[in-house]
């Protein structure tokens, strides 16, 4: 085995644990409801912290960047998605709506 | 939601059905995941790494943006313990996601459990949660979504190492299949007023934090602390309780 097959593995091994252990024990206990409620709020919470930053800032420092077809792109897109609440549709009117985006800013 | 086809029959038992109606649904994600595999395989193999070394990342890290962060610490020289640690910070935001996960895993025995976890992802996650809340959406479903993800991951990452991008970048607008898909479920997540001011304070605060530290600790910092003041609010008003 060589040197990046341990690593890989161990890579491997770090990004699981997090993922495993908490699906182990809280799956097989009854919640406080405060927990549970708490819980609730981690969907959307999670969500809005993935997507927002990705929107409004860019480079390395991150600097706040607004000015970006992926922002320009997301206001329709999400206009589509509150309309018709369909998944797969609002991803390729995403991608159209980007690619157009892509044209006028570049 | 229902272009998606996902009208299950059951979600009690395995069934064929089960594994058509989640491997169905699951085409947005690996749309997305499409053109960041094809360009993780290309910075990896850039990066020295041979075919097989980039598939068994892909297929036993199963993290993308950390195993970006990998590939360019590898490239630069960085030795064993910062690229283990580096790929264990980036990869603690899944700690919540599977905290949240946890209810709906229930009645799966413990080795479908143990398997479920290795495809928790940020985007199987919100899919997920956002089909399980719809009802006819089992377990089962979610663990097809979370493999399926996986194999196509896989499969584009040793693309990209094979032959280089397939996909010019920006065609199609593919880069954004990903971004939109997150929209959508976030739209799903809004279920009330409750919902929506936990998801404008998370926003922002993520974007403050982000603008403050390096790396991706934003996520697990912002979502931790707007979901508490969801709980606190909905305590207050006795809104927004499940």
């Amino acid at each position: 085995m060589s040197h990046i097959f341990i690593l890989i593995l161990c890579m491997g091994a770090v990004t699981y644990l997090p993922r495993f252990l908490p699906l182990l024990f809280l799956s097989r206990k009854q919640l406080p409801p405060w927990l549970s409620t708490w819980l609730d709020f981690i969907p959307v919470a999670i969500l809005s912290s993935l997507i927002l930053p990705a929107l409004v800032t860019g480079g390395s420092p991150r600097h706040l960047d607004i000015v970006k077809p992926e922002l320009a792109a997301a206001v329709p897109t999400l206009i589509f998605a509150l309309k018709t609440r369909s998944l797969g549709g609002t991803v390729v009117a995403g991608m159209g709506v980007y690619w157009l985006a892509q044209r006028i800013f570049n | 939601m229902n272009n998606t086809g996902v009208p299950a029959k059951s979600v009690e038992k395995w069934e064929w059905a089960v594994i058509r109606e989640g491997a169905g649904a699951a085409w947005p994600i690996c749309l997305g995941y499409l053109p960041i595999g094809l360009a993780f395989g290309v910075v990896a193999q850039k990066a020295g790494l041979s075919l097989v070394e980039i598939g068994l990342m892909s297929l036993v890290v199963f993290a993308g943006s950390s195993q970006f962060i990998a590939v360019s610490m590898l490239g630069a020289g960085a030795g064993f313990l910062p690229v283990v640690i580096t790929t264990f910070t980036v990869n603690l935001r899944h700690l919540l996601m599977s905290s949240a996960l946890a209810v709906h895993l229930r009645k799966a025995g413990k080795g479908w459990v143990a398997l479920f976890g290795y495809g928790v992802t940020d985007e199987s996650f919100a899919f997920n949660m956002g089909l399980f809340r719809r009802g006819n959406w089992g377990w089962r479903h979610a663990l097809v979504v979370n493999h399926v993800s996986n194999l196509a991951w896989f499969a584009s990452s040793v693309m990209g190492g094979l032959g280089g991008s397939l996909i010019p970048p920006g065609s199609f607008g593919i880069d954004y299949a990903l971004p939109a898909m997150l929209i959508c479920l976030l739209v799903f997540q809004l279920r009330g007023p409750v919902y929506v001011i936990v998801a404008l304070v998370s926003g922002v605060t993520a974007v403050f934090i982000s603008l403050i530290l390096p790396g991706n600790a934003y996520v697990i910092i912002a979502s931790v602390a707007a979901a508490t003041i969801g709980l606190f609010l909905s305590r207050k008003t006795g809104t927004g309780k499940i």
